[in-house]
């Protein structure tokens, strides 16, 4: 089972929920940042990094020798990043989006691909957890090809939990795609609910079932509940909002460190998801 | 010789736009100000990027020799280079003001851009 | 006029309620709202709509099916995996790139434009505004931003305003670049915690790369006094001037559920330590 941990908007403690499941899990599940851009499971987990492996994009190189000038790269690249002018071809790959079509249709094939790095995926042990993180280049700005890299790492036969960036575009989009279940992470404040309910938008799209869990959850109003009412949105946990849990995770402490009876409500919410999604889970407390 | 200018509006009287890639309109003109053609460069107003990139293309298949503009990013300038347009930046006042400068030999020709990568 | 643009790193340290309180402060301002896959702002800044337009991003390949002899070339070569292997075009991984349109040998693909969301100018309380929605789980965020912030510069010039004030996303990726390059000056708010040192860092780096002048605020350093310093020591070392500390306040939150800027309401901790904090920040912007 695929569970992907999102939010809409940024803070709300998505990190904090990803990170006490698979910590309750143990060796049953993997846990994948795709938060690429500032992935911050790392912070909570600690993890022993074994492997680092680079990710490319391929980009344009062009033999002028070959070239006859014949323009077809321009007219193809829908990005600029491919410009034939005057008596050269220039290539400028930070536009460049990885297609290959200026290669391939390339009549004299004078194209060649060249890397350009997008950044690392890592890989590792947090205790008996597997750990996986992208991390992007700084400057760097396609980050979707690095998340399809890092949820290359995802195996069949454990929980592998999620951990999608803030927002609800392209590359929240690319985190959630092919998983079972969404678990989304709010808080009852009027930013919480707006971008819960774009969130909610985006991932419906997707047709993959959703559950809400509210952040700090005496602060602000009901507004999310009612929400979650009003569409029918599974309500599975709410997380009070606690001075342990702040200052824990101030100084990167994982909330059922902070909070050890927090343990048994993360395997009941994991147990509800399983339900939820039909099946019995393989993470369970059995 | 041509001359293109990023400008407001279609005229030599339009005051210049300082931006090159976003400028709503590019006024080419010959060596004595008269006007050859307005460019309607609205569809690159919006553009993401690649803007300033399009806008070289676009003044180098008509042949322009010289560019008078307020600011040009790293890739328009690259572009326009490889064209063999030249360029004349930080250019304010209208069409025909800066065209004069050129005339005066007061307009010194850029050596590299003078803006960061615009998105 | 001088474009300002707050950015975080780290979601949730307070960027929009902060970019709203500074817009309420300063005179003379234009809103730009470029956090548009989630967007905030207006929730604070009430906005009155006085002109709206689509916004079309970009194009998404579609399929003929009366023309496609299912001869698979196209779904071999996309790089996205956007094609099924019915031949239908999957919306949300279609880049755009053209690429099968141009191999089709049946011509049976073309490019439409695709409605990717609205943006808007608005009157509020504050000044005026140009704000954006994404529809949600569309792409293209990054050109959103560049349009939205070109129009917010555009109403400046006309009107001889002073400032305009972006509210810029979260991480450190494609809408952020989109809503920092250029810009005059960058402001960052981030919180004492590991997290938010960790963030801040890479989005310092980031601004850094781009040559920006920047200021950092630390929002609710209280509620870690020694990470605070931390991140103060590593701001030091890094040539980021400390625009200044805002404490650990409930109203801070209040204010937002009453859909107000806590500068608006009675005197508090965090509304004085903003007022402070605007007033540093608004001279080294003009320096």
């Amino acid at each position: 089972m695929i569970v992907a941990v999102a939010s809409g908007k940024g803070g709300t403690g998505k990190t904090t929920v990803a990170t006490s499941l698979v910590s309750v899990l143990g060796d049953r599940a993997q846990i994948l940042d795709c938060d690429v851009e500032e992935p911050n499971c790392h912070i909570l987990l600690k993890p022993t990094i074994l492997t680092t492996d680079t990710v490319n994009l391929p980009v344009p190189s062009v033999d002028l020798e070959k070239c006859s000038l014949c323009g077809k790269c321009g007219e193809v690249c829908q990005f600029s990043a491919i410009v034939p002018i005057g008596k050269t071809v220039i290539a400028f790959p930070e536009l460049c989006h990885g297609c290959g079509a200026c290669s391939m249709l390339c009549p004299e094939e004078a194209i060649h691909e060249v890397p350009r790095n997008l950044g690392v995926v890592e890989t590792g042990m947090a205790g008996p957890v597997e750990f996986v993180q992208g991390r992007i280049r700084i400057g760097e700005a396609m980050s979707p090809p690095l998340i399809r890299a890092v949820k290359t790492h995802i195996r069949g036969d454990k929980l592998a939990i999620l951990d999608a960036p803030p927002g609800a575009s392209c590359p929240v989009i690319t985190t959630v795609k092919g998983s079972d279940f969404v678990i989304m992470v709010t808080e009852p404040t009027p930013f919480g609910l707006n971008d819960l309910g774009i969130a909610v938008e985006a991932i419906k799209g997707l047709g993959i079932p959703m559950g809400i869990v509210i952040n700090r959850s005496d602060i602000g109003d009901s507004s999310v509940k009612d929400f979650c009412d009003n569409r029918d949105l599974p309500l599975l946990m709410e997380i009070p909002h606690h001075r342990k849990i702040a200052e824990g995770y101030a100084q990167g402490k994982p909330l059922i460190e902070s909070m050890p009876e927090y343990s048994d409500k993360f395997r009941k919410l994991i147990d509800d998801v399983s339900m939820i999604f039909g099946k019995p889970s393989k993470g369970s407390s059995l | 010789m041509k001359i293109a200018v990023t400008s407001t509006g279609k005229t030599i009287e339009s005051v210049i736009d300082p931006r090159f890639g976003r400028a709503p309109f590019i006024v080419i003109v010959d060596d004595d100000c008269n006007l050859i053609e307005a460019i309607d460069n609205s569809k690159n107003v919006n553009a993401f990027r690649g803007a300033g990139i399009q806008a070289a293309k676009t003044i180098a298949d008509r042949k322009v020799d010289l560019l008078l503009t307020g600011r040009c990013g790293p890739n328009a300038f690259t572009t326009l280079q490889a064209a063999g347009i030249k360029v004349g930046a930080e250019q304010s006042g209208t069409v025909r003001e800066a065209v004069e400068r050129v005339k005066r030999n007061e307009v010194p020709l850029a050596d590299k851009p003078n803006a960061e990568a615009h998105w | 006029m001088k474009e300002v643009t707050v950015i975080s790193g780290k979601g949730g340290t307070g960027k929009t309620s902060i970019t709203a309180s500074f817009a309420f402060l300063a005179k003379n301002v234009v809103l730009a709202d470029c956090d548009v896959d989630a967007a905030d702002l207006h929730i604070l800044a009430q906005p009155q709509v006085i002109h709206e337009e689509d916004f079309f991003g970009g194009t998404k390949a579609v399929i003929d099916h009366d023309k496609c002899s299912n001869c698979g070339t196209c779904l071999e070569n996309c790089r996205y995996d956007a094609i099924s292997a019915s031949f239908v075009v999957d919306h949300s991984a279609c880049e755009g790139c053209a690429l099968c349109h141009y191999i089709c040998p049946e011509s049976a693909i073309r490019m439409e434009e695709t409605l990717n969301g609205k943006w808007f100018i608005s009157n509020t309380r504050f000044g005026p505004m140009v704000h954006a929605n994404l529809i949600p789980g569309e792409e293209n965020s990054g050109k959103l931003v560049a349009l939205v912030r070109n129009q917010a510069k555009l109403i400046a010039e006309e009107q001889n305003m002073d400032i305009v004030i972006v509210d810029g996303a979260p991480g450190v990726g494609c809408p952020v670049i989109s809503s920092i390059t250029g810009v005059d000056y960058v402001v960052i708010v981030t919180e004492p915690t590991m997290s938010g040192l960790h963030d801040m860092k890479r989005v310092a780096e980031l601004v850094k790369g781009f040559n920006i002048p920047s200021s950092l605020i630390i929002n609710k350093w209280d509620i870690h006094p020694g990470m605070s310093n931390e991140i103060e020591k590593f701001a030091n070392s890094e040539n980021v001037a400390l625009a200044g500390k805002i404490p650990y306040d409930k109203t801070f939150t209040e204010s937002m559920v009453r859909r107000k800027t806590v500068v608006e309401e009675a005197s508090s901790p965090a509304a004085d330590a903003i007022v402070q904090v605007w007033k540093k920040l608004n001279q080294s912007v003009w320096q």
